[in-house]
């Protein structure tokens, strides 16, 4: 049993009687479970009491439990309940769960990203949960004047064994959210878990499947204006005039005005897009009505000059630079093949990989190019805000209030405390609404009008906005001796405008000599956090590099990369690497058995990938078919180890999801630039897997583990890519080094042809 | 502006608005059903999708004058309780993820099976080639679909 002193979650325990309560809904988990009969469902109660900020129990027994984390799909509002009530002792189908507003003086980290949300809030929840439990024990131990550890608890219940006395938690909930709080209370052990690792249904289920109001962009408030914003065309570009009056003779518009989300001498933070930071709100009755004059909407854009700034990066201040110019895929191309000729920035070196290479007899080097992506979240861009003289309710999609907050509270001159944020359920976040600017925007509307406002993207807007997945090269070598071992390994990769080294990470640690350097281009296109950012990149060129290199050795790629893990075990190489061998090479075994490696069923043809990232570990085996001159998916074959799974068939979910993505965006994924301009808009023209292109088959394999948890929303996305391009080797005998595949393989086979 | 008569989840509605203007907005902005989302705009991504007599189509390039006498059938009246058999078994596969997509895919199954209530794999994944989910809960969907046609 662990003890955990409750000092370090104090905040949790902080009361506030009237919570804020924006767009709140409560959602009762027996609605998306199986149904339980009248007995175990229990009605509203007359009166709740609050024992920290996450429980408040009600005289009946109800139990309400919050979900701190904004929810955009990773099933959190759930998952997160589930170990509060794992902790609490209540009978799941009892429990009511709440969207906590954006609250920092309640809760820790109400941040949704990096696959930290479960890993981070494992011990802080677990630890609200048991010491709730310990409060109810010591009101109905000062109830009974018996000694609180004869007390044990059950599915919401107290009972003294010895004198046979029982209540249910609400009985006791009053005189319970009256006691101190205890200084150490201790957590259950893990053998004991009755919630935490079974199934439990999203709470939003049924309201999902109904077309119940939940996300931002359905919410509506009596006198709500609808507004659109135009952004300017092409990054590096800004406004210059607009034409107004025409606008104003149509239907249903009230104002066109532009917006600044800075005030001069603001210090933009991390998450502080610098995309438009000026853009024209088109306000009016409808959301028809301001499309329409979006429209007509006509203006005269300049090109911007290089800017300035520093950014105040979690307290460090860097100096930030947006050139001026309209870039062009073809101009990104060819800056990024002269970099690959220079040389980069060191960030690891072990042994004397110079040396080697020169002795080698044989070097192998393969460079990997990808795209620029999109995020392409399914609900756009779009936030409701009420900003009245002296404060502001905001209610948006945002992975990241805690980010937007300096900017919200500058941007409308109001002090922090009067602006509430509301979380709303997010339709997809992929690190895309880790960038809250649409809040501030959606703010200012508001203020400027005087009247609540909701501001909606359209998809063009959104998808033409920035904050992409950067554009990325790697160039891996590889030197063979003369018995054909791998003695030296060589990885230079940059991108526009960041790098996607990770310079610890396997294969450093299991190669003698080993070089990792790293090279930038600056540009104005912004870019932001996009699922597994960096790896979702580097782990394909990786994986794909030593899949052509397991060959050229003759051996198995599975087996390849488990003696160099073997080696990173027995005798690692260097400092600092950020793995664990026998996890990484646990999931490979795993997945070997599970995909049945040497004896793949006829006509498939298979490729593996492994990686590591956000803490955890997977592995995976891609199974392709070819109909005529197209590779079909057929199966995927993952293995992870995030430790323990909270709740196990939407782990799953997450993780079918994550491989689906994975084969959309190595197969069609791009976003491209003429003079500044994305060529892509809408999905017309980005082209996104749909139900034909996904595979028939997934298996998701957990290791069975008793670690506390780390991440699963990312890390099953990077291995993807190398898992498509080496089976797509196998099935077409031609490697493929550039991101996205459809096209190489279209002029494939049309050369068949 | 004009009036114009709807009959929506069988009540009959009246809305005054441009002619042009799509369902997906009058149902959104007018009528305060939200459960049909907007995602493209331009038909290609089936959030959107609603019953027009029984014919899945895309709200949002569907304009108001052309509804008129028809019936139409939007996510929230699929079914009195929630309890159509696609609704049930999407629940019981936990299909959602953000949910975003989820109304239009479940809207474009139940044409599917109106029309054809044993339908193929390939019958599915054809029917519904049009709604993208972001989140990638395809094969969930299938599944889902399938036992929902096994039910009816
Ligand atoms: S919004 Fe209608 S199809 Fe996308
Ligand atoms: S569940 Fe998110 S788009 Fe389908």
């Amino acid at each position: 049993m662990t003890t955990v002193n409750t000092k370090l979650n104090r905040r949790s325990f902080l009361k506030v009687s009237a919570l804020a309560g924006g767009g709140m809904v409560l959602s009762f988990s027996w609605l998306a479970g199986c149904k339980p009969s009248p007995e175990e469902t229990l009605g509203m109660p007359k009166e709740w009491f609050e024992l920290n900020s996450y429980i408040k129990i009600g005289e009946n027994g109800a139990v309400t439990l919050f979900s701190p984390n904004p929810e955009f799909g990773s099933n959190v509002k759930t998952s997160m309940p589930m170990i509060l009530a794992e902790e609490l002792g209540v009978n799941w189908k009892q429990v009511i769960v709440e969207q906590a507003d954006f609250f920092p003086e309640r809760f820790d980290r109400q941040f949704t990203g990096g696959s930290q949300g479960i890993r981070q809030g494992w011990i802080p929840l677990r630890t609200a949960g048991a010491t709730a439990r310990a409060m109810l024990i010591a009101a109905a131990a000062q109830t009974w004047k018996v000694d609180p550890k004869e007390i044990s608890t059950e599915n919401g219940h107290l009972e003294h064994k010895a004198s046979g006395k029982k209540v249910q938690y609400g009985q006791v909930a009053s005189l319970a959210a009256t006691l101190e709080v205890p200084e150490e209370v201790k957590l259950k052990d893990i053998q004991n878990f009755t919630i935490i690792g079974t199934s439990k249904k999203n709470v939003d289920g049924k309201k999902i499947v109904t077309g119940q109001p939940m996300y931002a962009i359905d919410h509506k408030v009596e006198g709500m204006k609808y507004a659109a914003i135009v952004h300017p065309p092409a990054f590096g570009m800004r406004i210059k005039s607009f034409e107004k009056s025409s606008l104003m003779g149509m239907p249903g518009i009230q104002d066109v005005f532009t917006i600044k989300l800075f005030k001069e001498g603001y210090e933009r933070n991390f998450f502080d897009t610098t995309t438009f930071p000026e853009v024209i709100a088109i306000v009016g009755n409808s959301t028809w009505e301001v499309l329409q004059a979006k429209k007509a909407f006509q203006a005269e854009w300049e090109n911007a000059p290089e800017s300035k700034f520093t950014m105040d990066a979690f307290g460090n201040k860097i100096p930030v630079t947006v050139p001026a110019g309209l870039e062009n895929t073809s101009d990104h191309k060819a800056k990024m093949a002269e970099y690959i000729q220079k040389s980069g920035n060191i960030l690891r070196r072990d042994g004397d990989p110079e040396a080697a290479f020169q002795k080698a007899a044989k070097v192998i080097e393969r460079t990997y190019n990808a795209p620029f992506l999109a995020h392409n979240t399914m609900e756009p861009i779009n936030c409701f805000a009420d900003v009245k003289s002296d404060k502001a309710v905001i209610y948006g999609p945002t992975q990241a209030p805690e980010f937007i907050m300096n900017t919200l509270a500058q941007a409308l001159d109001l002090p922090k405390e009067n602006i509430q944020i509301n979380l709303a359920r997010m339709g997809g976040g992929f690190g895309r609404r880790a960038y809250s600017h649409h809040m501030v925007e959606a703010a200012l509307i508001s203020q400027k009008i005087q009247a609540p406002v909701k501001m909606v993207y359209t998809r063009e807007d959104d998808m033409g906005y920035g904050i992409y997945r950067p554009t990325y090269s790697a160039t891996y070598r590889a030197a063979l001796d003369e018995n054909n071992q791998l003695v030296a390994f060589h990885v230079k990769a940059g991108g526009i405008p960041e790098t996607p080294i990770h310079p610890n990470r396997f294969p450093a640690g299991a190669i003698d000599h080993y070089l990792a350097e790293s090279w930038e281009i600056p540009s104005n296109i912004t870019i932001g956090a996009f699922r597994a950012p960096r790896s979702n990149f580097i782990a394909g060129a990786e994986q794909s590099f030593l899949d052509e290199l397991a060959e050229e050795m003759g051996k198995d790629p599975i087996e390849f990369r488990l003696e160099l893990l073997k080696r990173a075990q027995t005798n690692p190489v260097g400092e600092n690497n950020d793995y664990d061998p026998k996890r990484y090479a646990g999931v490979l075994e795993l997945v070997r058995e599970k995909s049945k490696w040497s004896n793949p069923p006829a006509g498939v043809h298979r490729g593996v990938s492994a990686y590591f990232c956000h803490n955890s570990y997977v592995a995976e085996v891609l199974d392709l078919k070819m109909e005529g001159s197209t590779p079909k998916v057929e199966n995927v074959y993952a293995a992870v180890d995030c430790g323990i799974v909270v709740n196990p068939d939407a782990a799953a979910n997450m993780g079918e999801g994550a491989i689906v993505d994975g084969i959309g965006n190595a197969f069609f994924g791009e976003l491209a630039f003429e003079n500044g301009k994305p060529t892509k808009r809408n999905f017309d023209q980005y082209r996104m897997i749909r139900q034909q292109e996904a595979p028939k088959n997934i298996q998701v394999h957990f290791v069975d583990s008793t670690e506390d948890p780390t991440g699963l929303g990312e890390p099953l996305f990077p291995p993807v890519f190398a898992a498509v391009a080496n089976a797509l080797y196998k099935a077409t005998g031609k490697r493929l080094y550039d991101q996205p595949f459809q096209p190489k393989l279209e002029e494939m086979s049309n050369l068949l042809r | 502006m004009a009036i114009f008569n709807l009959t929506i989840n069988g009540k009959s509605k009246q809305v005054d608005v441009d002619p042009n203007t799509p369902m997906l907005w009058v149902l959104r902005d007018h009528l305060d059903l939200v459960g049909t989302k907007f995602g493209c705009g331009i038909a290609q991504c089936g959030a959107c999708t609603i019953h027009l007599d029984g014919t899945a189509v895309r709200s949002c390039s569907l304009p108001v004058s052309s509804a008129e006498g028809a019936e139409i059938t939007t996510i929230e009246g699929l079914s009195e309780n929630g309890d159509h058999p696609l609704q049930e078994a999407w629940i019981e596969h936990d299909v959602p993820q953000c949910g975003y997509c989820q109304a239009g895919q479940i809207m474009t199954a139940a044409a599917l099976l109106n029309d054809n209530p044993k339908p193929s794999d390939e019958e599915i994944e054809n029917a519904l080639n049009g709604n993208i989910c972001r989140c990638g809960t395809y094969l969930r969907i299938k599944a889902a679909v399938k036992t929902a046609a096994q039910k009816l």
